[in-house]
């Protein structure tokens, strides 16, 4: 339980830090590399990646459009065609940040077993 | 022991190369753009993507340093985000203007430019490259490379336009990828560098949306089918009801004046099929301005407006730029350099489209390996250019574009050419003339009288504009101003012999020879691209498809009364007076057989009957009109229609010529039937039609209101996006009505000045200042400009005196 709490702050900060000055895969980045390094098991290595980042997206997502009533998000739904789904949205834009590092998240878990992690 | 420890390493090496390949997958699938969806890693993405353009300015706009400043410029953006721009030398000013432009509006002024060069595939794909290759092909690229020279030959104007590039350049490398506008997301791609070319290629992009029409070919192909006296008797040279942009009480004759002879021998007569896209047919605009006497405030008034396609962002960009020498106001065009249409503290100024013929097409015979044409009897060298049109995600295309002496076979064996390998078809077009154009601009800005106006014009060549003036010191003046090639009669009318050197133009009309006039007894001038002069002018004009609709609403108009105030000239802009109808409904109404008609006709026809010819929002006959008379058109034009060639329709007014006085013409029998039809026939006919369709629109429940039948629309540049566009605008008009408002079309920029001191001055256009489709200010103006509203121009403004709304300073660098 402890390791997934801090492999999602983890995530989640390194994740925002990195935002910075990489692009959109930085979420990516910041799920692998935690990955590597705070060894989740089964389902959580990649739910709690998934989650640390969607969040993320979702929140930064939020306040940069809140604060502009939504003018452009509301246009974005008509051309993804989800006519003023504000709601669908965010739930895509979370999701798509979350796949993304839910798949970086299973394999820096990958990289741990195979290199940092010694056979029992 | 061993066994299984190998085999639990090879299910972790499993495991990881699993992981890798979805990661790898995922990445690759959220990285790229499949077909119209945008990557959607990258486009969703809130510190990349979409989400980082859901702002307005007032949270992004901030103080930066401009490397190659001379000193400060400071900017005061009002309420509607126009820059209030206040700088110490010309060179900081258009430094500064680069800067905002591409603040505002980075996109837009980059596409519009791809555009005019031919280079939209590189962008969308494959499905622009065919447009790509008619813009080569006509010419646009060769001829702004060529005019970009001879523009930067000129010292002072290279150096403005090298100050420009630079502050555009400036505002591009200060972006990350989140801050690129949206539509770069949403295609892809990144923007580039600016460079003079750009400049030059917007120019070129207007000169053809403006200069780029002709009907050379489908007039030949119109005599061919029909011959030439019938042609002749459709499409004559001017209306006895012309209202001409110069006074028809304008004495010529004190000019000498040499026009060429007309030659000998045939025209070609090849028929001609396939034609590249021409610019649409209501590119035109009013201007027009009183003088002292009929001025109610004894100052003169000017206005403008000019009829674009209704666009997001909008065409037009207004910005005031202020130096200690000069205090300039209006609207600007992203891409080049000072006010294309404003006024400053002494002089106003408006364009209006100068239609004339200024594109010729002239049937070329080629050798062999197309290395030479025939021309003069003898065999002459042809010019090879190959143009590398880039395509997205496909390979390269290179087209083969010979050169003639007249211009570039625009159309051959490889392209929309039916002469077989030894027949072209060359363009020779003033678009193609090298020229200063942007001088004029520069000038006009600074202009503080009639002769600075003259002097500025006279660097001008095209598009041809018809330049209202108008100044504090009373005068009021319009000048026909382009380059004109002075013709022979009927020359360029019909495709040209491109072997016959009498064929090729012979010269052109003198500066000082183009039409134009000052203070005119009657008080006002006025353009509408109606026709230019009436048969006195010395030099040979036809009828290009003038107006014959708004120019006379506008002087009759101006004939009404005695004086006129600043109200009037608002209410002109929004007159929705509709000529055509008022002259047509009549000759209908003649023809009409009452007798027998249904309740549901009589009820339509009711429609007609109490309509007072304004297409205002509420009414319904104007609908009824708009159904009615193009199914009469049609009809008349049966036997055109049914031929095989490429040809055109007479134009509007001479189709109301004959139904008045024609009724029993030829062309007015339907071929399919046995009968003869006369007018009457097709008019009746029409109208139980136009019955029908009212009764199927009504039982699907649809509005017949004027405005719900049209439903003005201004479309986002790419292709119309109707996520970025505005639908269902309220506001009246149409084509061919004063208030030009159509579906797509219309008033773009609506400007009036009155010559006061300081000047009082009133703008709007159908679109906002900035470009971002997430900005509040992205489409403001429209329900202003719908309304028949304005916005104050204040020219005193000062930076340190009134409430700036956001308040931007650039810097020297340190």
């Amino acid at each position: 339980m402890k390791k997934t709490s801090l492999n999602f702050a983890l995530t989640l900060l390194l994740g925002l830090f990195l935002s910075f000055f990489l692009p959109w895969w930085s979420g990516m980045l910041a799920a692998l590399i935690v990955g590597a390094i705070v060894r989740l098991r089964k389902a959580a290595a990649f739910v709690v990646p998934f989650s640390a980042i969607a969040l993320l997206w979702l929140v930064n997502a939020y306040w940069l459009s809140s604060a502009n009533d939504f003018i452009l998000a509301e246009k974005i739904t008509v051309l993804l065609q989800i006519e003023n789904n504000l709601f669908l949205l965010f739930l895509v834009t979370g999701l798509i940040g979350g796949l993304s590092a839910g798949f970086a998240g299973l394999l820096g878990n990958q990289i741990n077993q195979l290199f940092f992690t010694k056979t029992e | 022991m061993i066994m299984l420890w190998k085999f639990s390493l090879l299910m972790k090496w499993l495991k990881f190369f699993s992981a890798l390949l979805a990661t790898v997958g995922i990445f690759y699938a959220l990285n790229s753009k499949f077909g119209q969806i945008p990557p959607l890693g990258k486009f969703l993405s809130p510190h990349q993507g979409f989400w980082q353009n859901d702002v307005s300015e007032d949270l992004l706009i901030q103080d930066v340093q401009l490397p190659g400043l001379g000193s400060k410029v400071e900017i005061s953006f009002d309420e509607h985000l126009i820059p209030h721009v206040y700088a110490t030398t010309n060179e900081d000013l258009y430094r500064a203007q680069g800067y905002l432009t591409a603040q505002a509006r980075l996109w837009q002024m980059e596409f519009q430019t791809y555009a005019a060069a031919g280079r939209l595939s590189e962008v969308v794909g494959s499905s622009a490259l065919n447009y790509d290759r008619e813009q080569r092909r006509k010419g646009m690229l060769w001829a702004a490379e060529n005019t970009m020279a001879f523009m930067m030959q000129d010292e002072e104007i290279a150096t403005y336009v090298k100050a420009y590039t630079a502050g555009v350049n400036a505002y591009i490398n200060s972006l990350t990828m989140g801050q690129y506008p949206v539509e770069y997301k949403l295609l892809d791609y990144a923007p580039e560098e600016w460079t003079p070319l750009k400049t030059a290629l917007l120019l070129m992009y207007m000169t053809d949306m403006l200069a780029g029409g002709d009907n050379d070919l489908e007039f030949s192909n119109l005599v061919n089918e029909m011959g030439k006296t019938q042609f002749d008797f459709l499409f004559p040279d001017f209306f006895d009801a012309i209202d001409p942009v110069i006074p028809k009480e304008r004495d010529w004759s004190s000019w000498e004046v040499e026009v060429p002879e007309v030659p000998e021998g045939a025209y070609p007569v090849d028929p001609k099929t396939g034609f590249m896209t021409k610019p649409h047919p209501d590119n035109g605009s009013n201007n027009w301005a009183v003088g002292p006497e009929k001025s109610v405030s004894g100052n003169p008034i000017l206005a403008n407006d000019p009829h674009l396609g209704l666009n997001l962002p909008s065409i037009w960009y207004v910005m005031h730029l202020e130096t200690p020498e000069k205090n300039t106001f209006g609207a600007t065009l992203p891409g080049a350099l000072g006010v294309i249409s404003g006024f400053n503290e002494f002089i106003s100024w408006g364009v209006t489209n100068a239609t004339r013929d200024v594109k010729d097409w002239y049937q070329i015979q080629f050798d062999d390996d197309k290395s030479h044409y025939w021309h003069d009897d003898q065999w002459k060298p042809t010019t090879l250019r190959i143009e590398e049109i880039k395509v997205k995600v496909e390979e390269t295309f290179y087209d083969s574009i010979y050169f003639t002496h007249h211009g570039p076979v625009s159309y051959d064996e490889s392209f929309k050419g039916n002469g077989g390998h030894s027949t072209g078809y060359a363009m020779q077009w003033i678009g193609h003339e090298a020229n200063n154009n942007q001088r004029t601009f520069i000038e006009l800005n600074a202009a503080q009288n009639y002769d600075d106006y003259v002097a500025a014009l006279s660097h001008y060549t095209a598009p041809a504009q018809n330049f209202v003036f108008s100044s504090t010191e009373g005068d009021v003046a319009l000048w026909i101003q382009g380059k004109f090639p002075n013709k022979w009669e009927g020359q360029g009318k019909f495709y040209l012999d491109g072997s016959n050197p009498e064929h090729d133009w012979q010269g052109f009309i003198p500066q000082e020879h183009n039409a134009h006039v000052k203070n005119p007894e009657r008080g006002f001038v006025s353009s509408a691209n109606q026709h230019p002069v009436d048969e006195q002018y010395p030099y040979y004009v036809f009828n290009d498809g003038y107006d014959m609709t708004r120019s006379r609403v506008i002087n009759d108009f101006f004939r009404s009364k005695e004086q006129f105030d600043i109200e009037d000239f608002k209410a002109l802009h929004n007159n929705n007076y509709n000529l055509l109808a008022a002259e047509l409904v009549p000759v209908f109404l003649r023809e009409l057989n009452t007798d027998g008609l249904s309740a549901e006709a009589l009820d339509v026809l009711e429609l007609v009957k109490n309509w007072d010819f304004n297409n205002d929002m509420d009414v319904e006959g104007a609908t009824i009109f708009q159904l009615w008379w193009p199914k009469v058109r049609n009809a008349i034009y049966d036997e055109i229609e049914a031929m095989e060639s490429h040809v055109r329709y007479p134009f509007t007014y001479r189709t109301y010529e004959l139904l008045r006085d024609y009724p029993d013409h030829e062309l007015m029998d339907i071929q399919e039937t046995e009968k003869i039809e006369t007018a009457t026939d097709l008019i009746n006919a029409a109208f139980l039609d136009t019955v029908e369709e009212v009764v199927e629109l009504r039982s699907q429940g649809r509005s017949l209101a004027w405005v719900d039948f049209k439903s003005t629309y201004v479309g986002h540049l790419l292709q119309g996006l109707p996520a970025f566009s505005r639908f269902n605008i309220p506001i009246g008009g149409n084509g061919g009505i004063v208030n030009a408002t159509s579906k797509n079309h219309g008033p773009s920029w609506r400007m009036i000045v009155e010559m006061s001191d300081p000047p009082r001055a009133y703008g709007v256009y159908p679109g906002g200042q900035s470009g971002n489709p997430g900005s509040k200010y992205f489409d403001d103006l429209i329900d202003i400009w719908a309304k028949g509203d304005y916005l104050s121009l204040d020219l005193t403004r000062r930076s340190d005196e009134s409430p700036a709304h956001i308040k931007q300073t650039l810097s020297p660098q340190q």
